[in-house]
């Protein structure tokens, strides 16, 4: 499943499993990811998607499986263990703190001091004007509690975010599903440039033509397990909604646990 | 003033009073002119009450208000850190039962242990004794936020028990005896003739402080030219500036036009061996060390909340912890800290507390949680978390204080005070209530 064997992926999935109460959300996916590489997780609602890279960017703990980082098993407990490992998430529920302004919110957990290690205000609002301004030129209200933004603007405030830290591994839970045309255009751009810095991106879409724009490769799950994996040059879009929908694994495809037998 | 251009918009919108167009130029919130005009009722009322119930309006006199000044100092301080619990969507009922517990322990340091050691009177005995409480709070507040953060048990049961187990556990300390009188520099802390700066230093503290307030305004008005923000029209500024050093310079006025008691008085004109006979001397109180404590403790919380990355994720955490914790804050940690902040600033209200009384009693601080999360709400502090700010908790302990002591004056008794707080506690939160949903 890997396209060369020669590159240590830069995250590599394991075996992870993770239950809530009686539901096996995730159960023993393994998916890896290569530098400058885009790889798209798809599935029906509750395939189990989110809680797969929630795990990865420390929101919840697994169960059992393993993570390793450029080869070397990575321990991620929290957030926190995730970002010291360049991973940065933009999450499907847009976690921004309402009541504090867009500024702010990019730099929260980061905050740029000044030498007397107040808050650095004018540095943080400088940078976040210029990381804004490439992702949603049209943004201004950078003073403003993000609660006053609409659906679209707190969007790009968290893609803004994620990637203001130069981030090696970037997770991105149905970045565009918010954004009028001509951000998801700018987002689909900001992908091209990412991957050129060798940076490797997860994203989750129910966009399949979206996916086949941007992805290297795709993930399918299904009910928490891994259906099969596929280029997007060796695949059809239907081959992949046969994945997603039946469990389907046509034979471009390597095929995971969870691939339906049946046909 | 090119720049006035660039006004807060108050041409934009047409056919607004001239008050509405007032408050939008100079910014302030209806909320802090609510708390204005609430003080305003309370000390006029109950002023007008004495003078016609009892021949005496004993309110509105440099005397009561210096007292008042004094007794909001204890509240107002432990106010400013429920401000940052409430923010979290915590709640510390314990305050009152640690601020026992630390009175009771400074005392016994400082009356019965070191005294031994040192001898009686030395001067290092205050220091070490406020070091003391206000270090014994602080564990006692990181052990309740250890408790809710990472055992996860909630704030109100955590510091339930609290306040049942340290008033009990004050009680144990001295079996239940009153412990007087404290050191004497000790006490200076709680106010009274010698526990106040006089005439020349309160004006210093009020130039101090009226050059303070120029430059904020100064300060602000580049920032937001640096940050493209619309500008305060000048009036505006003209108007705050002025309001804010009159308001300043009259309270300096204030508390020095209280003078010293004649017995004082005499004492000082026998220890100094003047000649000019007591009745002649003029000596002012002047701002009161409790008051001083309380004014440098906004000062450093308004810093802290709103200049440092903690106060930062206070914010953050109270409007949505999840988001916090997902941004890579340490959100418990945070916690911690949080709670031990209360329990130091409880501390600091024990020192207040029983340097002015002289003494730890048992019953010290009895009900202060009741006035402190009081105080908070009606500054603005709302339970939904995320929201409140310190200058807020202190005028909201400004006006709880004001209702008990003209309470006290035209001679209500206990119970029915009791019965007042509780329910402007509840008819606070029941105000904030609607004026949040107003203000979606
Ligand atoms: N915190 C949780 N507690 C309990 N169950 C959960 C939790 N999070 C997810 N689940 C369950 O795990 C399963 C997978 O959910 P997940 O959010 O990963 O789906 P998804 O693939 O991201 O779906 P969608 O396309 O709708 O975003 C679902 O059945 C869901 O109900
Ligand atoms: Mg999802």
């Amino acid at each position: 499943m890997s396209k060369d064997n020669k590159v240590t992926p830069l995250v590599e999935i394991k075996d992870l499993s993770i239950a809530f109460g009686g539901i096996k959300a995730v159960d023993h996916a393994s998916v890896d990811l290569y530098p400058g590489e885009v790889v798209a997780i798809l599935g029906h609602n509750g395939a189990g998607k989110s809680t797969l890279i929630k795990i990865l960017s420390g929101a919840y703990k697994r169960d059992s499986g393993t993570i390793l980082v450029d080869g070397k098993e990575a321990d991620i407990n929290n957030p926190r263990d995730a970002k010291k490992y360049g991973i940065e998430t933009i999450y499907q529920t847009l976690a921004v703190a309402d009541n504090v302004d867009a500024a702010a919110n990019l730099f929260l957990g980061r905050e740029v001091l000044t030498n007397w290690g107040t808050l650095d205000d004018v540095a943080m609002e400088a940078q976040a004007r210029k990381v804004m301004g490439r992702l949603n030129p049209n943004f201004q209200r950078f003073k403003e509690p993000v609660s006053k933004l609409s659906g679209g603007q707190r969007q790009s405030v968290a893609i803004a975010r994620a990637i203001l830290f130069n981030a090696r591994i970037l997770i991105m839970d149905e970045p565009t599903a918010a954004l009028g045309p001509q951000e998801t255009e700018q987002v689909g751009q900001l992908i091209h440039r990412l991957k050129e810095d060798g940076i490797g991106i997860f994203l989750i879409s129910h966009d399949i033509h979206d996916v086949f724009d941007l992805a290297d490769r795709v993930a399918v799950m299904k009910n928490g397990q891994m259906v099969g994996y596929a280029r997007t040059k060796d695949v059809t879009k239907d081959e992949v909604l046969g994945m997603i929908i039946l469990g389907k694994c046509p034979p471009a495809a390597t095929p995971g646990p969870g691939a339906s037998t049946d046909f | 003033m090119s720049d006035t251009t660039q006004t807060t918009g108050a041409a934009k919108v047409e056919n607004e009073g001239a008050f509405t167009r007032f408050l939008r130029a100079t910014e302030i919130d209806a909320r802090l002119l609510g708390m204005i005009a609430a003080l305003v009722v309370i000390w006029v009322g109950f002023h007008l009450y004495g003078k016609i119930a009892n021949g005496y309006g004993a309110f509105l006199t440099a005397r009561n208000l210096w007292n008042l000044s004094v007794q909001t100092a204890s509240i107002g301080v432990m106010a400013t850190g429920m401000v940052l619990i409430i923010v979290t969507r915590h709640i510390d009922l314990s305050v009152g039962s640690i601020l026992g517990f630390c009175a009771m322990s400074m005392a016994i340091i400082q009356v019965w242990i070191l005294p031994e050691f040192l001898g009686l009177g030395h001067p290092l005995i205050w220091p070490i004794a406020v070091l003391c409480g206000l270090l014994i709070g602080c564990l006692i507040g990181a052990f309740h936020g250890f408790l809710v953060a990472y055992l996860g048990i909630p704030a109100f049961i955590v510091t339930l028990g609290g306040l049942l187990v340290w008033r009990g556990a004050a009680f144990l300390l001295a079996r239940g005896e009153t412990i007087s009188p404290v050191d004497a520099t000790f006490a200076k802390l709680g106010g009274g003739p010698y526990g106040s700066i006089g005439s020349l230093g309160s004006w210093i503290v009020g130039a101090i402080a009226c050059a303070a307030l120029v430059w904020l305004l100064f300060n602000g008005r580049t920032q937001r030219r640096r940050f493209k923000f619309p500008l305060r029209p000048m009036w505006a500024e003209m108007f705050l500036g002025g309001t804010g050093s009159a308001i300043i310079l009259g309270t300096v006025l204030l508390v020095n036009s209280y003078p010293w008691p004649i017995g004082i008085v005499r004492q000082y004109v026998a220890a100094n061996n003047l000649q000019t006979p007591a009745e002649e001397i003029f000596k002012s109180h002047g701002f009161a060390i409790p008051v001083l404590i309380l004014i440098a403790v906004g000062v450093a919380m308004t810093f802290l909340t709103t200049r440092t990355r903690f106060g930062r994720y206070v914010f953050a955490i109270g409007g949505n912890p999840e988001a916090a914790e997902l941004a890579g804050i340490n959100t418990r940690w945070v916690t911690v800290k949080i709670f031990a902040i209360m329990g130091t600033l409880a501390g600091l209200s024990a020192v207040i507390s029983s340097a002015r009384l002289n003494s730890a009693t048992n019953n010290l601080g009895t009900l202060d949680e009741l006035y402190v999360i009081a105080a908070a709400v009606i500054g603005g502090t709302s339970f939904a978390g995320g929201i409140g700010t310190i200058y807020g908790a202190i005028l909201g302990a400004l006006v709880m204080q004001s209702l008990q002591t003209g309470m006290v004056l035209i001679g209500f008794d206990a119970a029915i005070q009791q019965m007042v707080v509780g329910s402007v506690l509840v008819v606070a939160v029941w105000i904030d209530t609607i004026y949040r949903r107003r203000a979606k």
